[in-house]
């Protein structure tokens, strides 16, 4: 019984946390790969 | 108003620096009463209307009039539009100091400013949508200051730094129009969750839409409305190219924002018909609503339209003023006017004269900050060590 | 009010069932959530209900709360409608001939402790829960005092304490949280001398109300409020009369409050993956639309060039060519001069030589 989601409240919460994470993951990832995908382009 | 006083001997006593003066002392004043006596003591909130002229003016319409910065932004460094490079750094510095008062205000409207940092550092509550916009909100004002930090390394003599940053300017511009995407629609998501107090008529699930649209649009306004203002009060700042400059900015943001406001009409109709509440229209709150829609949204795009057109700044510079009060009185709407519609008169929101003291207060410490900012670092001109090319 | 064992039994079961499957529907967002099993709540019936108050004197007493200004047994203050405050978690409101056949009725107000708190999706720092045992509770400790809550409550439930300069709270009710968790009622629920309130499993307060429907039709509007009103409550209602004639919202809805926000928050992570990508393409397409005008121009400027050039040379050599004529004509013309001057002395000389000879 402990550990099963009961509400959509509690459901939210779970995936909202996660997806927080990976945006911010996210963004520092892409940062990185747009550097890289630039890396060699001379200006 | 004023003139600078740099010119003859050092006189303090301007008629600017006295209003500002008498009005910086009264808000210092009411601070004190603020925090030792309470809300109660200088608002009109209840628990019917926690939220006020604070929140109604100092962050939703604050917010919204501080997006110069990235919509300037992605015009000049994502869209290429160099002909508008003048613009940047006034609209730049005027998000920054938007976004930083709106921290302030906030400090002064919620119960316990010191836990302010509490969603981000203690508990996270991530269902809610002003923890997004604290985030959003806490991030932008970052990106914003790091944008701005090129222009007192400059007036500071700092080169090297300067240029790091300047090198940093295209990610910055993406993150900042990510970040006010995503704040600037969420702070119209935040009354998502109380369909039973908004009016049918501002309700509707394209409210993050409606605020990021016409978030736009007071961008666009205000930096026409800004560099008006400056062209007036702080001409001796402004070298050639800006002088230069500012029609090209009225005519291209005005004609911007003409065709942003029409897409944005569209968008308000098509959010009646979706919840089928046209005959909400033939109500008292129906005729306010097309006075919000029709002379703040259609008729600013129709002058817009004219006043390019015909190349008339003018035209184009009064427009800009009125869908500015556009913009302020839709954030009204939404937050006090059409937000709990249904209450008895009794038990209606009016602000307390305190409220509105310290909002014009905070919005004085801005323009004090600005006046000192735009009188000594190169914002309405380009330092002469770093003339760029353009 | 008494049950028969097997009715008891009955119910037992039918709790047994509905918690098993609660178990299993595990799925994405498209699934139905049934709430905490075994959750409390309280049922009001208003048929019992004589407004008396002492229900606000039990929570007054058991919250330690601020003594009001009127005494609970002063029942002149039903003359107006009330609402909660940082004072009161509860109140009781009279409601004159709604009909007048059935006299006064009456109404607790209280938090109905949602199954889908809207103050709990709006808190951004989680200070309000909804506990396993049904009580939507309040961490003091977290609150930063932004209301949103208070925006977000459809029933105008919670209250500040804005007279409060330093520490003020939320208040609201608390469903007596630290006393059902030891087995106790709550305060109000044990102050009512007419069974008005009622407090047992949510479910089995639902099967209570049905059945006092059931056996008074007459005497009940047709309709339990709080079964789905906002996606369920944990305080159930029965009326008498229909329920906006107790100032009761009847426009509310089912849609429990996070799903109302479920939509924008689904849009935040799509922004943050998709408009990086969009806004570098824009600057990407600018970039070389700017790479390409001045290719163009610079195309554009070496041709201009290289006609001025060319045309320079033509012009140039048609001069030149034109110089050399002119100077051969210009030389021929010399040359006929000269071969006419050296024609002229002889013919001079010939003219000379004949007039020499005349004389």
């Amino acid at each position: 019984m402990e550990g099963t989601i009961h509400t959509l409240q509690e459901f939210m919460f779970h995936t909202e946390s996660i997806t927080y994470l990976i945006i911010v993951a996210a963004l520092i990832a892409i940062t990185g790969f747009w550097l890289f995908l630039n890396g060699r382009d001379e200006e | 108003m004023s003139e600078d006083t740099a010119a003859t001997g050092k006189s303090y006593f301007t008629p600017f620096n006295i209003i500002a003066g008498l009005i910086v002392i009264m808000g210092l004043v009411l601070t004190v009463i603020r925090f030792t006596g309470g809300l109660a003591a200088t608002t009109n909130l209840s628990d019917y209307n926690p939220w006020g002229l604070w929140i109604g003016f100092d962050l939703l319409v604050g917010v919204a009039l501080a997006s110069g910065g990235y919509v300037t932004s992605a015009a000049v460094y994502l869209f290429g539009m160099k002909k508008y490079h003048s613009a940047l750094r006034p609209a730049i510095l005027t998000g920054f100091l938007g976004y930083a008062l709106v921290v302030l205000a906030l400090h002064y409207d919620v119960g316990r400013p010191l836990r302010l940092p509490y969603p981000f550092l203690v508990q996270q509550g991530t269902t809610s949508l002003l923890f997004e916009v604290g985030a959003c909100v806490a991030l932008y004002l970052t990106v914003l200051f790091v944008e701005f930090t090129p222009v007192p390394l400059e007036w500071l003599g700092f080169k090297r730094a300067r240029n790091l940053v300047v090198k940093l300017t295209l990610l910055l511009t993406i993150f900042g129009v990510v970040l006010s995407t995503l704040h600037q629609s969420s702070l119209g998501a935040l009354f998502l969750i109380a369909p039973s107090k908004l009016h049918p008529l501002w309700y509707s699930p394209y409210l993050p839409v409606y605020f990021f649209v016409s978030s736009i649009i007071a961008g666009l306004s205000m930096v026409i409305f800004e560099s008006t203002l400056s062209g007036r009060f702080f001409k001796h700042k402004m070298d050639e190219t800006h002088l230069a400059e500012k029609d090209t900015i009225a005519l291209g943001f005005g004609k911007a924002a003409s065709f942003v406001l029409a897409g944005y009409f569209i968008v308000k109709v098509i959010g009646i018909s979706a919840g089928n509440n046209w005959h909400f229209l033939q109500t008292g709150y129906g005729a306010w609503f097309l006075v919000e829609l029709l002379g703040f949204v259609a008729l600013p795009c129709f002058l817009y339209a004219v006043g390019v057109r015909d190349k008339n700044v003018t035209l184009i510079k009064w427009t800009a003023v009125w869908t500015v009060l556009g913009v302020v009185i839709n954030r009204f709407n939404v937050s006090m006017i059409a937000f709990n519609w249904h209450l008895p008169a009794s038990e209606r929101y009016f602000p307390h004269w305190m409220e509105i003291g310290i909002s014009v207060f905070i919005v004085t410490v801005g323009l004090i900050i600005f006046k000192f900012i735009v009188n000594r670092m190169p914002i309405l001109y380009e330092h002469p060590d770093y003339k760029s090319a353009h | 009010m008494s049950i028969s064992r097997r009715k008891f039994l009955g119910w037992l079961a039918a709790a047994g069932l509905s918690t098993s499957v609660t178990r299993t529907a595990r799925a994405a967002t498209t699934q139905h959530f049934t709430g905490y099993p075994d959750s409390v709540g309280v049922l009001f019936d208003n048929t019992r209900c004589i407004g008396c108050r002492k229900c606000e004197a039990g929570c007054n007493k058991v919250n330690e709360l601020a003594a009001p200004d009127q005494p609970f047994d002063d029942l002149a203050v039903l003359d107006n409608q009330r609402r909660t405050s940082a004072r009161s978690y509860t109140v009781v409101n009279r409601y004159d001939q709604v009909n007048y056949l059935k006299g006064p009725l009456y109404r607790k107000i209280q938090c109905n402790h949602c199954l889908e708190p809207a103050c709990a999706s709006a808190c951004f720092v989680r200070a309000f829960a909804k506990s396993k045992i049904g009580a939507v509770t309040y961490d003091e400790t977290v609150c930063v005092g932004c209301r949103y809550c208070m925006i977000a409550c459809p029933f105008e439930i919670p209250t500040y304490e804005y007279d409060n300069a330093i520490t003020p709270r939320v208040m609201k009710c608390t469903l007596c949280y630290p006393r059902i968790s030891k087995g106790l009622l709550p305060g109000c629920v044990e102050s009512c001398p007419t069974e008005a309130l009622t407090y047992a499993k949510r479910e089995d307060l639902l099967q209570i109300a049905r059945e006092r429907i059931r056996r008074f039709p007459q005497r009940y509007v047709d309709h339990i409020y709080g079964e789905h009103e906002m996606g369920g409550t944990s305080w159930l209602y029965l009326s008498a009369v229909p329920f906006r004639q107790i100032g009761m919202r009847e426009d509310l809805g089912v849609t429990p409050a996070p799903e109302l926000t479920a939509g924008a928050l689904s849009g935040v992570p799509i922004v943050v993956g998709m408009w990086p990508v969009l806004l570098t393409g824009i600057y990407a397409i600018s970039k070389r639309k700017e790479k390409l005008a001045s290719e163009e121009k610079e195309l554009a400027v070496t041709t201009a060039v290289e006609q001025a050039e060319a045309a320079a040379e033509a012009k140039l050599a048609e001069a030149l060519a034109q110089a050399d004529e002119e100077k051969k004509k210009a030389i021929d013309i010399e040359v006929q001069k000269a071969l006419e001057e050296a024609a002229r002395p002889e013919t001079e000389e010939a003219e000379k030589s004949e007039t020499e000879e005349d004389s």
